[in-house]
């Protein structure tokens, strides 16, 4: 890693931050003396989940502070320190030096391009405000460089689309080009990758890598993933409460890491080996009995004996011990019959058919847009234009929840993806998850809240939060107060429609944790819906790919993984990030 | 259904009031406004219990000749006494217009959270039908109905109650609409929450910021409504004492008593302001517990 740095400038760096603090406005201190060095063509990645001060460091960087924060003290030079130390330039300096020598690149790129300004013409405006090139002619040869150096097309018709018109990953690299316009020393990247589907992440993280070495930029990459940090960073630094607990290349911090903390997030991890034990639960993928698959789509109620206790075992697992009832089961517990839902000309789901046994957990995984979300929210009965037939234990659903009996309305449960949404913050967490019960006619209130405490107690958030509002709670607890809510009354299939995609890594893991303790404890169905794959070996037993509304790859976990049928599953696992 | 009760008793509609309260109060201009507002309504509300002890007079008693010295302020166009008639005459302007405004906040509220929630065609249609309504102008339909319905109590407070709601209704809509995209409104109709009580559990304590901003301004203009009518001559009848009614009847005495008309114009100027700045700083309060909770 250090070989290409060894150009004309191994020395010298190209961002030096000393003793970065930065407090509240109450006064509280947010960043306690953050000290780090960006040297050019190389990517330094500052790691941490959310409130660990990355984001505050790093706009620190540009001396820029949000509001609500005080302004920091300490130093940041740039490159030779003729510029003086950043954080205390006045405002009229610093717009001058941002975007032209240090550029930034947002996480959302749809809420950072302007929306009523053609992509090229954003671009040369920033080249303009910096005057870079003499004339517009030089600048716009600038941008058809840029357009093409992040992998878009640059021809004028292209730069006169509109932010709408590009896609979430194509707006991103917009973002980039933006951002390398003016050929900035150094750059700072606030998880520019974090909304985009894995195989535009790879595209994007390999553009960022590649400009980064052929401009001799030092980047600041802040991201959660660390898994991108291995694709992308040459050095790590690991924050945890306003600290860097460890810094080191990354080969060294990812592989050998010495602080706990590094190790504790390292291990939440989920890994798509399945090798890595997330959570203090064991992945339940060999442990559970698993059900012979039968044909794509046609239900096998031949079979008599559906059980392979043996066949899909991790190493060092010992098979569970199968309840006769389950071997006597003989209906699904969900069947999917052909459902289809189009608005108008456009198929958000073709055709889909599978079916789940009870007491068995499978994983939905697709790219935004996929129509994963849909599907999960038919099953539930939340969109109800939907065509064909959903069946629990043999029995014709009605389409919407309104239209269900209150039996089958607490047999399916659906955990929404947003816990900072799913929750009203004007109720009291007790109230929230008693909405359940109240409506499947449990009227006293005594009786209630036993029975609200006790789901509370099995997503380990006990009595004390039940009279607290979700504004007082992390969004780890408020994931498992809305899952509580869904557990109250005693469900036969869990729909999770993303429910971890919000969180950090380390409580993803106990959420994961939870959710496999309750489906073996509970024999409860699991509909896991998500966009990362690497969850699979974690959570699920089964794995159906769906692509355009339909299911292109379906099968057990394994097989799915190890022996991708189609095309796209293939593609999904080469892009998948890993960091060993 | 049995459960209605229940939960309506559960779930006081505003959820967190000492917190909205506690963070308007600390405004300066909240207290300012506070002080204000406080002695005015004292001035109105203990005014009728206090004629005839502290002035020596009721409000309707004639003490002397038009437009003398006689008394504390003087005497009025009749010969009443001004402070007598000034101590009686808020009350009801008070009371008028708190109840026009809660008339105009329940239908109005009612009908914009229906019109968000429904969406699509009765959406249209309820909300089509507020515009026209909006197109009326307010002092014109009020000049209307109580022509023709004659001016009582009730058409006063009814009229103006009903002149409010639309503009209520369409504040109402979009404060809703912000609200049911959420998911806890969904999380609630996947558990088959009647309607109605979504609309009362789950979007109303959700509202009350933008509510509570539209309730103090609709008060507002009630007092100036209702004071206006009355001294149009449509509002309160004389020979009741009522403040917009005195200026209409002291004014044109102007130069040789002011008092008729300077003592209700000031009460009535400093409880619009009062009201305004509490107003204002509530909308304050709640702009930034709104900020503090997106996270």
């Amino acid at each position: 890693m250090t070989t290409n740095t060894m150009d004309h400038d191994s020395v010298a760096s190209a961002l030096c931050a000393t003793d970065v603090r930065v407090q509240t406005d109450a006064g509280v201190e947010i960043l306690h003396g953050v000290s780090f060095t960006l040297q050019p063509g190389r990517i330094l990645a500052l790691v941490g989940e959310s409130g660990s001060g990355k984001t505050t460091a790093g706009l620190a960087c540009m001396g820029h502070f949000r509001q609500g924060l005080a302004k920091g003290t300490g130093t940041v030079h740039l490159g030779d320190g003729e510029m003086g130390n950043i954080l205390e330039l006045p405002a009229a300096q610093l717009r001058g030096l941002r975007g032209k020598t240090i550029s930034y690149v947002p996480q959302d790129p749809a809420l950072s391009l302007n929306p009523s300004m053609r992509i090229g013409e954003q671009i040369t405006e920033t080249l303009r405000v910096h005057r870079v090139g003499a004339t517009d002619a030089e600048r716009r040869l600038r941008v058809t460089e840029v357009l093409a150096e992040v992998g878009l097309a640059n021809d004028p018709a292209y730069q006169r689309r509109y932010p709408h018109q590009l896609s979430g990953g194509q707006q991103q690299r917009v973002g980039i080009a933006m951002a390398f316009a003016c050929r900035p020393s150094v750059i700072v990247l606030d998880e520019p990758t974090t909304g985009l589907d894995v195989t535009t992440q790879a595209v994007v993280l390999r553009t960022i890598d590649e400009l980064a070495a052929r401009h001799q930029v030092a980047g600041l990459y802040i991201t959660h993933d660390l898994a991108v940090v291995a694709e992308i960073a040459d050095e790590v630094a690991v924050m945890l409460e306003g600290d860097i607990v460890e810094h080191g290349a990354t080969d060294q911090v990812l592989f050998a890491p010495q602080h706990s903390y590094t190790r504790r997030l390292l291990a939440a991890v989920p890994d798509l080996a399945g090798k890595r034990r997330v959570g203090q639960v064991e992945a339940i993928t060999g442990e559970q009995p698993l059900i012979v698959p039968g044909p794509h789509g046609i239900p096998d109620s031949t079979s008599t004996t559906p059980l392979v206790d043996d066949a899909k075992l991790l190493p060092g697992t010992m098979p569970r011990t199968t309840p006769a009832d389950t071997a006597a089961e003989t209906t699904p517990l969900l069947r999917l019959r052909d459902l289809s839902l189009s608005y108008g000309q456009h198929k958000v789901l073709d055709g889909i058919d599978f079916q789940l046994r009870e007491g068995e957990s499978m994983m939905l995984l697709g790219e935004s847009g996929s129509g994963k979300t849909t599907l999960s929210r038919c099953v539930a009965g939340l969109n109800d234009a939907y065509t064909g037939s959903i069946e629990l234990f043999g029995e014709q659903l009605a389409t919407g929840t309104r239209s269900r009996s209150s039996e089958d309305r607490r047999r399916i449960q659906y955990v929404f993806q947003s816990p900072f949404s799913s929750l009203n913050p004007r109720r009291t967490i007790a109230e929230s998850v008693g909405v359940p019960l109240q409506m499947s006619g449990i009227n006293d209130k005594h009786r209630r809240r036993m029975l609200v405490l006790e789901a509370l107690d099995q997503v380990r958030l006990g009595e004390r939060f039940m009279d607290r509002r979700p504004g007082d709670l992390s969004g780890g607890e408020r994931q498992r107060a809305a899952i509580a809510r869904a557990l109250v009354n005693a469900p036969s299939l869990l729909v999770c429609d993303e429910i971890t995609s919000a969180l950090d890594v380390s409580v993803q893991a106990s959420i994961l944790d939870l959710l496999r303790t309750l489906q073996t404890d509970h024999n409860m169905s699991m509909l896991f819906v998500t966009h990362n794959i690497a969850l699979a070996r974690h959570i699920s037993q089964r794995l159906a790919v769906l692509q355009k509304g339909k299911i292109v790859d379906f099968g057990t976990t394994d097989d799915v993984l190890n022996n991708p049928q189609h095309s796209y599953t293939q593609e999904l696992l080469a892009n998948v990030p890993a960091f060993d | 259904m049995s459960t209605v009760e229940e939960v309506v008793a559960q779930d006081p509609v505003v959820a967190r009031p000492p917190r909205l309260l506690a963070r308007m109060m600390r405004q300066p201009q909240a207290k300012l406004g506070m002080v204000l507002t406080l002695v005015v309504m004292f001035l109105a509300l203990a005014g009728p219990l206090l004629t005839p002890w502290l002035t020596g007079h009721t409000s309707t008693e004639f003490t002397g000749r038009p437009f003398t010295d006689i008394g504390i302020f003087g005497t009025d166009n009749l010969g009443r006494d001004v402070f007598s008639r000034f101590l009686d005459g808020g009350l009801r302007l008070i009371v008028y217009a708190a109840l026009a405004t809660a008339l105009g906040m329940v239908v109005g509220v009612a009908v914009g959270m229906t019109a968000a929630y429904s969406g699509g065609r009765v959406d249209a249609l309820i909300m089509r039908g507020n515009d026209v309504l909006l197109a009326l102008p307010q002092l014109v339909f009020a000049l209307l109905a109580i022509t023709v319905l004659g001016p009582q109590g009730w058409v006063l407070v009814v009229v103006i109650g009903i002149t409010h709601a639309p503009r209520i209704a369409r504040v109402t809509r979009s404060a809703t609409a912000a609200v049911i995209t959420e998911d806890y409104i969904r999380a609630s109709e996947m558990y088959a929450v009647p309607k109605w009580k979504i609309l009362l559990t789950e979007v109303l304590p959700n509202i009350t910021g933008p509510l509570m901003v539209e309730l103090g301004l609709r008060m507002t203009y009630s007092i100036g409504f209702v004071a206006a009518l009355s001294f149009l001559g449509l509002g309160m009848q004389p020979p009741t004492a009522d403040w917009g009614l005195m200026i209409n009847e002291s004014r044109i005495a102007l130069v040789v008593q002011p008092w008729g008309v300077l003592l209700p114009v000031a009460a009535i100027a400093v409880l619009t302001v009062g009201t305004n700045l509490l107003t204002d700083s509530l909308a304050r309060a709640s702009a930034d517990m709104n900020v503090g909770n997106k996270k």
